[in-house]
This record gives C-alpha cells, sequence and structure tokens, in this order.
C-alpha cells in the first residue's frame, strides 16, 4: 500500500510554493517527524515533517520546482504502517470542497477611459515591490535618515517580523533601534508613547491590530489626547503600525478592521493604503508626522506587487483621497484592500455599460471629503466599501459627508457594502457569506443605479 | 444558570475526588492512552490543515501532552479549564469527543462550537471547559472570574487557568494574581512553559525565567514541575488542587515541556536548532517515557501497546473521515448566538 505525500498549505493564505530542497530520496525510510523538504513561501522557506511513514518510491515534483499547487502529490511512500487516508484529496461526497484563499484581485493599473486620472505613480523610474518589501523600505530610508526613528514591537527584530515586514532592519540598525519586547502590548505602547514625549520617534509595530487592542489605552488617552491636555507642550510623534482586518479563516478574535474605531478620535491621525507605492510613501510621511498616526496594514496585501518611484524621497501627503479609476455613473469609495475589490466590480460594472469613479480614501483621518463630495457631484450616486461592520463605520462617516456636502446632487441613498452585523465566523461558507465581496459591491452598485 | 458536571469524563479522572497518590495500572494505561491519543489527533490535524481543510492558525500541542493529561487526573467533577489557542490536547484530555474536535477544526455544524469557532475557540460548557482563547493572557483573567464565581457560590470548585511562558508576562496577569490572592479565591494557574513564544525564547523576554516565582510579590505559592513526566504532573496537581480547594488560595505550577512543531503551522522554526528539538524528543518524549515505566512494570507488553495504539489510530482516523465529510453549517447560522435569546 502507498501513500502520496501532498504539497502541505503551510499558513492561512498559501496556494503555491516552492519545492526548494528535498531531506530524502528514493529508497529513505522517513519516520513521522522526520524532516522530508523544504518549502519556499512568499514569507519563508519552512522545513516539511513526514506524518506517515514508509519507504520513499518516488519523488513526483523535483527540487527548485516553483509554483506547486498545495496538494498536489509531491512524494509516494510504500509500506506505510497504517491505513492514514491522507493521500486521498478531500472530495468525499458531501464534503464541500476546501476552498482556497480568494487571492486579493490583481488589478491593473490603467482603468479604462481615463479622464484627468492621476498615474498611479509619477513618471520617473520604478521598481516592482511587494508591499511587505515597500513598508520595510519606507522604515528603513527613514531610520537612515533620522537617528530618532526606532521600531519596537514583537518578533520585529530576531524573527525578521511576523509577517517579515521588518526583514533585514536588526542586521542594519542593530538592537538598539529595532527593538523585540515580550508580549505586552499594552506596556510596550506606553513605553513607546513616554519615549515619544521625552522626543524620539517610535514605530510601534503590532503584530496584528487585534493585539492592539490591549493598548488603546495608550494609543487614545495618552498618545492623542496628551498634546491638546498640556496646552501644546508636548506631542507625541509616534506611529502605531501592523496587519488590520480579516486575513484568512483565523476566526472572530484575529479579524478586525479597526479603520472606524480609530477615526473616531480627535489627535489621532489614521491612513489605510492599498497598493505599495501609497503604502511606502505614507508611510515615510506617518513617520514624518509629529502627530501619533495608526498605520492600518493588510495581511492580504502583504504579497502583491505594485510600481514604486525607485527614489528615497518619495512621499504621499496624509489627508488626500485619490481616484484610481474615473467614471460618471457611480462613485466607489474604498479603502486598504477593499480598494481591489472595488476596481474589479467597477471593471465588471463597465461591461453592464455602467461606468464607476473609484475612490481610494487612502486616510481615514483626516478624511478628504471634498474628494469624495466632488465625484459624487459628478455620478450622483454613491457606494461604500470596508471590510469592518456597517453601523457606526466608515461608510457611514463617509455617507453623513456627502449628504452634508452633497445632498441636492444625489440621485438614490448611499449604499454601504461591509461586514455582516456579526463576529467572523470561522467556517469557510459563513466566512465568505460575512465578508464583502466584488459581487456584493457589483449589486450594491446596480442597486443605486436603479439597475 | 447553574453548569451541569461533565458527564463522559475519561475513566482516569476521578469521579468522586482526587485520585489516590499512587495511581493504579489501568490509570497508568489510561493516562498512557490520553497521551497518544492527543498527539495523533494533532499529527493528523496537521495533515489536514496541510490539506487544505483547516484554515487560519492551527497551533498543534504535541509534545507537551503530559501536561493537560497528568492535571486532568487532578480534577474534580465540575472543576472548570480555560486556557489559550493550543487547547485541542486539553478538551481531548477532559474526554470531550474527538470527532467534535476535529470538526471544528474544519469548520462544521458539527464542531464543538458550531463551526463558528474555528482551532483557536473552542468551548465545551458540558464539560466544564471554557476555551480556546486567541488574546494572549486573556484566559489569566477570565479564570480568575471562574474562580471568582466558584467562591462566590461556595460550590467549592476549583479553576484551571492554563498560559503560556509568553503570556506570563502581560499585564493583566499581575492584575489577575493580585486579587486572586487578595480574595483566596480557588484557581491554579498552570504555566505551560515550553521556552519558547512564537520566536520569542524565555530568556530573550524574562527578566526572571523562574516562573514559578512569579507570584511571590503577591504571595502565591509556586512550583516547577517536570512537564514532561504525567506522573510528577498529576503529583503537582493535586497538591495545589487540594490547596486551592481548601480555602488557601491560588497555586502556580509552573511546567517544563517543549512543543515540537512550530508555534502555528506557518512558522518557519529559524529560533531554535533541529537538534534541541531531536534532542528532546530523543530523551525527554513525554509518552515514551510512560511507555517505558507501563513495560518495566509489567503493565503492559508490547501486543497490549499495539492494541492501544490501534484504538487510538481508529478514533483519530473516524474523526478525520468525520470531519472531512460532515456539512458545514446552514447559512441562516451566521446571525444566530450574537445575542442571546435566553429569557431576561
Ligand atoms: C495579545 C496578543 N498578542 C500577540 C498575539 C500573537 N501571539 C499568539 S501566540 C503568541 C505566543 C505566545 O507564546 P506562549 O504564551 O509562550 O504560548 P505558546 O504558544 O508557547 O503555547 C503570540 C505572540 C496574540 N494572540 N495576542
Ligand atoms: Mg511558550
Amino acid at each position: 500500500m502507498s501513500t502520496d505525500v501532498l504539497m502541505p498549505a503551510l499558513s492561512p493564505t498559501m496556494e503555491e510554493g516552492t519545492l526548494a530542497k528535498w531531506h530524502i530520496k528514493v529508497g529513505d525510510a522517513v519516520r513521522s517527524g522526520d524532516v522530508i523538504a523544504e518549502i519556499e513561501t512568499d514569507k519563508a522557506t519552512m522545513e516539511v515533517e513526514a506524518v506517515d511513514e514508509g519507504v520513499v518510491e518516488v519523488l513526483l515534483v523535483a527540487e527548485g520546482t516553483e509554483e506547486v499547487k498545495v496538494n498536489t502529490p509531491i512524494a509516494r511512500l510504500s509500506g506505510g504502517s497504517d491505513t492514514a487516508p491522507a493521500a486521498s484529496p478531500p472530495s468525499a461526497v458531501s464534503a464541500p470542497a476546501p476552498r482556497a484563499v480568494k487571492p486579493a484581485p490583481e488589478v491593473a493599473a490603467a482603468p479604462v477611459a481615463a479622464v484627468a486620472l492621476e498615474a498611479d505613480v509619477p513618471a520617473g523610474p520604478v521598481k516592482k515591490l511587494s508591499l511587505r518589501d515597500a513598508l520595510r523600505d519606507a522604515m528603513a530610508e527613514e531610520m537612515r535618515r533620522d537617528g530618532d526613528v526606532f521600531l519596537m514591537g514583537e518578533e520585529v527584530a530576531q524573527y525578521q517580523g511576523a509577517y517579515k515586514v521588518s526583514r533585514g532592519l536588526l542586521e542594519e540598525f542593530g538592537d538598539r533601534r529595532v527593538i523585540d519586547t515580550p508580549i505586552t502590548e499594552h506596556g510596550f505602547a506606553g513605553l513607546g508613547v513616554g519615549a515619544a514625549m521625552a522626543g524620539l520617534k517610535p514605530i510601534i509595530e503590532f503584530m496584528t491590530f487585534n493585539f492592539a487592542m490591549q493598548a488603546i489605552d495608550h494609543i487614545i488617552n495618552s498618545a492623542a489626547k496628551t498634546l491638546y491636555m498640556s496646552g501644546g507642550q508636548i506631542r507625541c510623534q509616534v506611529v502605531f503600525r501592523g496587519p488590520n482586518g480579516a486575513a484568512a479563516r483565523v476566526g472572530a478574535q484575529h479579524s478586525q478592521d479597526y479603520a472606524a474605531w480609530y477615526g473616531a478620535v480627535p489627535g489621532l491621525k489614521v491612513v489605510a493604503p492599498y497598493d505599495a507605492a501609497d503604502a511606502k510613501g505614507l508611510l515615510k510621511s506617518a513617520i514624518r508626522d509629529p502627530n501619533p498616526v495608526v498605520f492600518l496594514e493588510h495581511e492580504m496585501m502583504y504579497g502583491h506587487e505594485f510600481d514604486v518611484p525607485d527614489t528615497e524621497d518619495w512621499l504621499v501627503p496624509i489627508g488626500k483621497a485619490k481616484v484610481r479609476r474615473v467614471g460618471k455613473d457611480v462613485t466607489i469609495v474604498a479603502y486598504s484592500r477593499m480598494v481591489g475589490f472595488a476596481l474589479e466590480a467597477a471593471a465588471a460594472l463597465a461591461k453592464d455599460g455602467i461606468e464607476a469613479e473609484v475612490v481610494d480614501l487612502r486616510t481615514i483621518r483626516p478624511m478628504d471629503a471634498e474628494t469624495v463630495a466632488a465625484s459624487v457631484m459628478k455620478t450622483n450616486r454613491l457606494v461604500t466599501v470596508e471590510e469592518g461592520w456597517g453601523p457606526m463605520g466608515v461608510g457611514a462617516e463617509v455617507a453623513a459627508r456627502v449628504v452634508e456636502m452633497a445632498f441636492d446632487y444625489l440621485d438614490a441613498p448611499p449604499a454601504r457594502v461591509c461586514q455582516e452585523d456579526v463576529p467572523l465566523p470561522y467556517a469557510a461558507n459563513l466566512e465568505t457569506l460575512s465578508l464583502p465581496s466584488v459581487e456584493k459591491i457589483i449589486q450594491a452598485a446596480k442597486a443605486v443605479c436603479y439597475r | 444558570m447553574a453548569r451541569q458536571a461533565a458527564s463522559k469524563k475519561p475513566k482516569a479522572a476521578a469521579g468522586s475526588g482526587p485520585a489516590s497518590d499512587a495511581p493504579d495500572g489501568a490509570e497508568l494505561l489510561a493516562y498512557y492512552k490520553s497521551m497518544l491519543l492527543i498527539r495523533r489527533f494533532e499529527e493528523r490535524a496537521g495533515q489536514l490543515y496541510g490539506m487544505g481543510l483547516i484554515g487560519g492558525f492551527c497551533h498543534l500541542y504535541i509534545g507537551q501532552e503530559a501536561i493537560a493529561v497528568g492535571m486532568e487526573a487532578a480534577k474534580r467533577q465540575g472543576d472548570q479549564v480555560i486556557t489559550g489557542y493550543r487547547e485541542h490536547g486539553h478538551m481531548l484530555a477532559a474526554g470531550i469527543d474527538a470527532r467534535a474536535v476535529m470538526a471544528e477544526l474544519t469548520g462544521r455544524a458539527a464542531g464543538v462550537s458550531q463551526g463558528k469557532g474555528g482551532s483557536m475557540h473552542m468551548f465545551s460548557v458540558e464539560s466544564a471547559f471554557y476555551g480556546g482563547h486567541g488574546i494572549v493572557g486573556a484566559q489569566v483573567s477570565l479564570g480568575t472570574g471562574l474562580a471568582l464565581a466558584n467562591r462566590y457560590r461556595g460550590d467549592g470548585k476549583v479553576a484551571f487557568a492554563y498560559f503560556g511562558d509568553g503570556a506570563a508576562n502581560q499585564g493583566q496577569v499581575y492584575e489577575s494574581f493580585n486579587m486572586a490572592e487578595l480574595w483566596g479565591l480557588p484557581i491554579v494557574y498552570v504555566i505551560e512553559n515550553n521556552q519558547y513564544a512564537m520566536g520569542t525564547s524565555l530568556v530573550r523576554s524574562s527578566s526572571e525565567t523562574h516562573l514559578s516565582r512569579r507570584g511571590a510579590s503577591f504571595n502565591i505559592p509556586g512550583e516547577q514541575v517536570d512537564g514532561m513526566d504525567v506522573l510528577a504532573v498529576r503529583q503537582a496537581g493535586l497538591a495545589a488542587a487540594e490547596h486551592a480547594r481548601s480555602g488557601k488560595g491560588p497555586f502556580i505550577l509552573e511546567m517544563k515541556t517543549y512543543r515540537y512543531r512550530g508555534h502555528s503551522m506557518s512558522d518557519p522554526g529559524k529560533y531554535r536548532t533541529r537538534e534541541e528539538i531531536d534532542e528532546v524528543r530523543k530523551t525527554r518524549d513525554p509518552i515514551e517515557h510512560l511507555q517505558e515505566k507501563l513495560e518495566s512494570l509489567g503493565l503492559a507488553d508490547e501486543a497490549a501497546l499495539r492494541a492501544i495504539d490501534a484504538d487510538v489510530k481508529s478514533i483519530v482516523s473516524d474523526a478525520a473521515e468525520f470531519a472531512r465529510t460532515a456539512p458545514e453549517p446552514d447559512a441562516a447560522e451566521l446571525y444566530t448566538d450574537v445575542y442571546s435569546e435566553a429569557a431576561a
């Protein structure tokens, strides 16, 4: 009896990987726990341990093969001691097929019918960068520029970042400026704010923003309010950054969008970029900003590559939205990963004769309501998209601003696409139902166009 | 809202009171089987994760089995357990159905949390198992609250709150310690010191690495225990539970242990060497340790061990098959359980 060894998924978001190295060869006896191979994902190289036991009959995928899909048989073992059904791909009758995580849509930069549309990046040399590396470069450049900037958080140094955003920074800047903390969010956020009060410029990384709830007191009570309470004496030049929003199947406590939470607080600036150029330019601006900035990243976007201006002084101003697609029929306002969804929806809507204008907020607070209102004055219809809950949400705020600024221009009530009003469920089918999708955006756009 | 005590505890756990000081042969065999079940279950869970059937984060308990199993023997009916996201083993040790645990991992309606919680958020009030928490350190305050309820009701129950060496640095742990001792709450804090918090070793995160001393400034007694030895765990657990139950307040047990696998399924594990892991596996493995004992005491021969092995494998295979084929939750379940419908 033989057992197939399948290409394993090694993270919540992995769909394929490189089979970097085999540690076994044909004829080897493999025991459970032996390292059989090394697999490279976009984040890291991982060792794969055998679960089944047996003798290696054949290696089905050669060392160095790239883009090996999860669940592809990569080797076959013979004579295993038990009847592990692991080999058979999960296709049992009543079982839903395992859902591959839907990647964020790859949206081409150039939208159709671009009129007076800012290019995604200015003319000049560009290089392709993943969001992960763009963020890293932003921090590295600012740390080179200013000795008061330092990075502190869990696993940022030796581990190179839980999501590998700080890769290489410890090597370049040393452990005085790239500091691993214990798991004590409330404590190290407070230390960060205190150091900022003393004039340093900390970047505080939260492994994810879910854990920043431990520290939210310092973000709001200490960082956001001190300038005001001290009559302008003490400022807090600090950036709180990390992944925000839903990853994939990580459940209710690890999947929350905090844009609306921090967006409600005077004294904070809140940024949530979509592409790598904005991520880099906005993070550099955030680090230089004399105020506390909450910088919301998205785990599902870290691996995505975009063109980024190849220059050290690429700055994107905080507080300015960006029209990413020009259209005349409906305005879709989104931020962070949802911008990609909105662009994909707009492309589909165009096929049905609806030209959507997509506005990427980029900054949640201070919100660029002028750009949104100007768009609505042209299209007369508004759809907002956010990953978080609708009530008291970013979309609610956008709609309120539009009603205040462009009430007479609206031809339909604004529509909000957002997470269903429940904690995020784990089950794959319920999770899909719960989150915003391209399809939900298309439906909302059609509804406000009465189509 | 009186909680019913667990009805289907494993034989090893004494139903009527703490087991006597020396466990008998049947108990030893039950510990062996329980640890083996956890190990095989977790190996299979890792495999199902690799196949995409389990999503998100999945933290395996492999290497730490002796703690959940040994402590289970120190529990009485109705005593509560609460822990973090690395909780599959505690649930199996508490006798919770392997099918329901595995089906939660695959996100199916038959899972212990009906597929809505996932790997990190499993609960079974029927078995006095209060989760399954994803925020590092949260279970320590919550567990102390369970103990507060026990004292409030005077029902003689003890709460067991498990947490890691990394969690031991969270501020709320010390806020809880202070109140627990101040108010004499019946709780045993079980620190599962596997020496790493994700990629951070204990010495890189802790100024006091003897975690059993972490209660010193609150006057909470503590003890360091070989967490790879199920009998040592059981012994220490019985004494600590007795301390808490008799009204003397909290007790801290620091279990020295080791996790064999990565922090979660997506941990490249570059912060320690393969040799370090192999060394522990070779010299301190809790299951092999007990197996040798069983053999040397003449309590089980090879055939008997093989029979246990086969039994465990069939439980795990059955659970995996069940979890693969059971239906997902009904779409309408998306909106249930947000608010309780219980009468006000
Ligand atoms: C408040 C909070 N911060 C960070 C995390 C991310 N995280 C999950 S587990 C973990 C390490 C915990 O280590 P330890 O307490 O030693 O437990 P172990 O995983 O070793 O069982 C971290 C940092 C989290 N879940 N919650
Ligand atoms: Mg640990």
